[in-house]
């Protein structure tokens, strides 16, 4: 069990680097304090898995520096950080029983075999797999196949963090709700840390304690579920987190002052340096935006009924925004007033929220 | 694999048929036929029933012949297998080395089969080759035309020179086809290096290799060109392997129905030995 | 031992070059030389032998006419294949397993068999002397060579990547061309390096369908075997020139196969 901490850690794949978009990491800087389930979230590409490799020792970082307790790691093997790596196919030895597979760790460390027995049928039967022990493992289905993996993970009890490499993605869709129920349920169980790499907002915010949003490389934000959701540090969060994500228009600071559609928006902190931005966006969620009777002048478009709620389309001199009101308010036919709530109001300075 | 029950595959299938069936039926029914006749060289044919089989299956030059082909074709893929695996395994999988393997190692597959027995058969000579040369002059007597127990090395040699390469390209593109994440699985699962290659190299080879060994048994069980060119099938007989034997039948002494005959029994011990190879490899394929 | 990996293909490489290295001296010798002395290098340089090949129209065109019919045949095998190796390892269907390997009995027996057939039946059609004959022809040995191959590779592609795309919404021919195929280079790569490399060497079934127009390079060289006997420096000289094509064909698609699979995401 492993605190970890990355200091200034950047990677690039090229030989060299002439610009930002050479660089596959970007100066990471994080700290993960023991046995926390954590989720590293963001698209394709924003270098979560080459992040990943660095934790695990599989790649070598280019600049900076890992810690495990303290204890620099960045130049020890894989074998010699006690890590586990479930990825994103199953890979299990196909020529081996299910009990091989999760043997094999233990064997190639020499652990005795009695001791290997218990192990074994110990991992085996709090992933469900006691039935099928003695059967091959190439004939398991996919989910089936990557319960092995993580078994094989499990298995050893020196374990310091398991990481998980978007593990969902090849099973079905019926299958990844019972999967990741394990996956959690495993957690309290076993109390290791745990980091859990995807794309999928909902696996990282239903997975993790604590989600840290990737993009481009860099480290976007890093907060708890709920503080992603009310208080995106960079517009990518916003927009990325939420469904609909956040709602992001051009407006206008000035003066300590924030001009939208024409009108004067009330935030709770208002920015008062004058720091000149190329770009300065609003940013308000779907769900915080409500009509009223005086306000921004909007136009309803369109309304959508997605079963609890509604998200509604609506347009103002500003742009195009959505936002969600219950099944039971009434939505003007065409004309109306909404206000934004301004404790969730936000300004974005290039990308990045303003709050002095 | 779980496969899909799908009747429709056929039409994936068609064109591959298609253009091997029509190739492979016309001939055949013509083969059947001479070999249940005789020919008198007037293409008057008569109707022989199994008197060529019988007479091919119960001589002993069939049975010389069919010997050296066994005993050649053992050597041959005993040499050739695990030498190709061995090569793959040490060629580099990045940067100009694998431009500088390929390239070279694929050279002697496409020399046509007749200039493979021809450059052997000078470089072989012991006056002016430069192999028959060497070996002289390190003190070994050696004339593979005169000493069966030199051509019989010589045969080898030329084969193993020839094809070792198509087990070594197919082991290679089956290796490189190994998804990193297996080997990295491995290096944190705390594999040796020899555990890495019994439990995930050679088992994701098992496909390719099954085509390596077919293709190098059936051609060099049917192999005629290089061998002739090289000794002509001698000195006397010791290098006459089954299809040199067969042509010699065949347009030497014209007799079409025992030819034929023995074509029909060549073709169904072929037949019947990779029949039996192919079941022993997909074995363990249908047992999940 | 890993410091010491490179010496085995090395010493491979070497091995295989000595008789190459033989086959080049020859080509730059007389056939007298070469038949009454040992020399490691041409004691008489000529380059008679290549001004042979490269001025007279029944050499040259032998290699242009064989590298036409081999790529037509190699493209024909290859695409034809892809589908049929495709169904063969995902689909099950009435008799799959003994068509597969009825395929493979099409390379079991001797091309001697095949020749007088081949040449009365591509006659009666008119396709006598043509290159796509011998294209056609060469589909009976190379087509089951290259579903086999690629029947390999398709299989250690795990199915779950086909059914990942279905559930993203792609069309079956979006998956294959655009997903699929990707996957397997290496399998495509090698599987057109040997059809390619099999059709190139062919000599029986390409001489008998052919005459003046197609007539391919293998013809030509058994004409080495004139009245005053083998003329072996000029056979040499064709020999060494027959690598090119096909090490030409092994560059381009090395990097098809030495890219392999990487799991790519989906």
């Amino acid at each position: 069990m492993s605190k970890i901490s990355l200091n200034n850690l950047s990677h690039s794949y090229l030989a060299q680097q002439n610009n930002d978009l050479d660089w596959a990491l970007r100066d990471i800087d994080l700290e993960w304090s023991d046995g926390g389930a954590y989720a590293l979230l963001g698209p394709s590409g924003c270098g979560k898995t080459t992040l990943l490799n660095i934790i695990s020792g599989l790649l070598k970082p280019t600049k900076g520096e890992i810690y495990f307790d303290d204890k620099k790691i960045t130049h020890l093997s894989p074998i010699e950080r006690n890590i586990a790596q479930i990825f994103q196919f199953p890979v299990i030895y196909d020529t081996m029983t299910v009990f091989d597979n999760l043997a094999f760790p233990l064997r190639n460390r020499g652990v005795n075999e009695d001791k290997i027995q218990s192990r074994v049928k110990e991992i085996a039967k709090m992933l469900d797999l006691s039935e099928t022990l003695y059967n091959r493992a190439s004939g398991l289905t996919a989910d089936g196949k990557q319960k092995i993996s993580l078994g094989r993970g499990l298995v050893r009890s020196d374990v310091n963090v398991i990481m998980f490499d978007e593990p969902l993605t090849v099973i079905d869709p019926h299958l990844k709700w019972i999967l990741k129920s394990k996956l959690k349920e495993l957690h309290q169980e076993i109390n290791r840390t745990m980091i859990y790499v995807t794309h999928d907002q909902t696996e990282a915010l239903t997975f993790a304690d604590q989600v840290v949003v990737m993009h481009e490389g860099q480290l976007v934000q890093k907060g708890t579920p709920i503080e992603l959701f009310e208080k995106p540090k960079h517009t990518f969060v916003g927009h990325f987190i939420g469904s609909p994500g956040m709602n992001l228009l051009p407006c206008e600071l000035m003066n300590g002052k924030v001009n939208f559609s024409g009108a004067k928006i009330e935030i709770e902190k208002i920015p008062s340096s004058h720091k000149v931005y190329s770009k300065t966006q609003i940013g308000i969620r779907p769900e915080f935006v409500s009509f009223s009777n005086t306000g921004i002048a909007v136009k309803v478009l369109k309304v959508n009924n997605a079963g609890r709620h509604k998200i509604i389309d609506i347009e103002c001199d500003g742009g195009k925004l959505k936002m969600i009101s219950s099944i039971t308010t009434t939505i003007p036919s065409s004309t109306a007033y909404v206000k934004f709530n301004s404790k969730y109001t936000y300004v974005y300075g290039d990308d990045w929220i303003i709050e002095e | 694999m779980r496969k899909t029950l799908n009747q429709k595959a056929w039409f994936f299938v068609l064109p591959v048929f298609v253009l091997v069936a029509f190739n492979a039926a016309i001939p055949l029914m013509t083969v059947i036929n001479y070999s249940f006749q005789e020919t008198f060289g007037d293409n008057i044919f008569f109707w022989e029933g199994t008197r060529w089989f019988k007479q091919i299956l119960q001589s002993d030059r069939f049975h010389g012949a069919l010997g050296r082909q066994f005993f050649f074709t053992f050597l041959i893929l005993i040499i050739q297998v695990p030498l190709g695996i061995a090569i793959a395994l040490s060629m580099p999988k990045e940067g100009v080395g694998v431009s500088v393997c390929l390239v070279l190692m694929s050279m002697p597959l496409l020399i046509p089969w007749n200039v493979v027995g021809a450059m052997w058969n000078i470089f072989a000579l012991p006056e002016i080759g430069f192999l028959g040369h060497s070996l002289n002059a390190l003190g070994i007597d050696y004339n593979y035309t005169q000493q069966p127990f030199a051509a019989w090395f010589t045969t080898i040699l030329m084969d193993v020179w020839h094809w070792t390469s198509l087990v070594v390209l197919l082991s290679y593109a089956g290796l490189c086809a190994i998804p990193d994440a297996y080997y990295q699985a491995a290096k944190i699962d705390g594999a040796s290096r020899w555990s890495i290659f019994r439990h995930i190299e050679l088992p994701k080879m098992n496909k390719v290799l099954t085509i390596a060994i077919l293709l190098r048994f059936m051609d060099s069980f049917m192999i005629y060109t290089e061998p002739f060119v090289l000794t002509g099938g001698g000195p006397g007989n010791a290098t006459t392997f089954l299809s040199i034997d067969l042509v010699k039948m065949a347009l030497g002494q014209f007799d079409l129905g025992p030819a034929a005959a023995m074509s029909l029994i060549y073709f169904f011990i072929v037949l019947l030995i990779c029949w039996v190879f192919y079941n022993l490899m997909m074995r363990h394929e249908g047992q999940s | 031992m890993n410091k010491y990996k490179w010496l085995v293909p090395t010493i491979y490489i070497i091995f295989l070059m000595l008789p190459i290295y033989w086959l080049l001296n020859m080509s730059f010798k007389t056939t007298t030389e070469i038949i009454n002395t040992y020399s490691l290098w041409p004691q008489q340089f000529t380059l008679d032998n290549y001004k042979k090949i490269f001025t007279d129209s029944t050499w040259y065109g032998g290699y242009l006419n064989s590298i036409y019919y081999v790529v037509i045949n190699t493209i024909i095998s290859v695409s034809a294949a892809l589908p049929a190796a495709y169904a063969f390892s995902r689909y099950k269907f009435l008799g799959d397993k003994h068509l597969f390997f009825w395929l493979l009995t099409n390379r079991m027996a001797p091309p001697a068999v095949f020749a007088l057939p081949f040449f009365q039946f591509y006659s009666s059609i008119n396709l006598f002397d043509t290159h796509i004959a011998v294209a056609l022809s060469h589909c009976l040995f190379n087509i089951p060579l290259a579903v086999w191959i690629l029947e390999g590779f398709i299989s250690a592609v795990p199915k779950e990547l086909d059914e990942t795309a279905y559930v993203d919404g792609y069309s079956f021919w979006r998956f294959f061309f655009k997903i699929f195929i990707p996957t397997i280079t290496a399998g495509i790569g090698i599987a057109m390096f040997f059809c390619f490399m099999f059709s190139w060497v062919e000599l029986l079934l390409a001489k008998t369908l052919t005459a003046v127009a197609a007539k391919p390079i293998a013809a030509t060289m058994t004409r080495t075997v004139s009245t005053s006997g083998y003329e072996l420096g000029l056979l040499a000289a064709a020999g060494s020139l027959t690598i090119i094509p096909g090490a030409f064909v092994i560059y381009f698609v090395r990097n098809y196969i030495a890219k392999g699979f990487a799991l790519g995401r989906v």
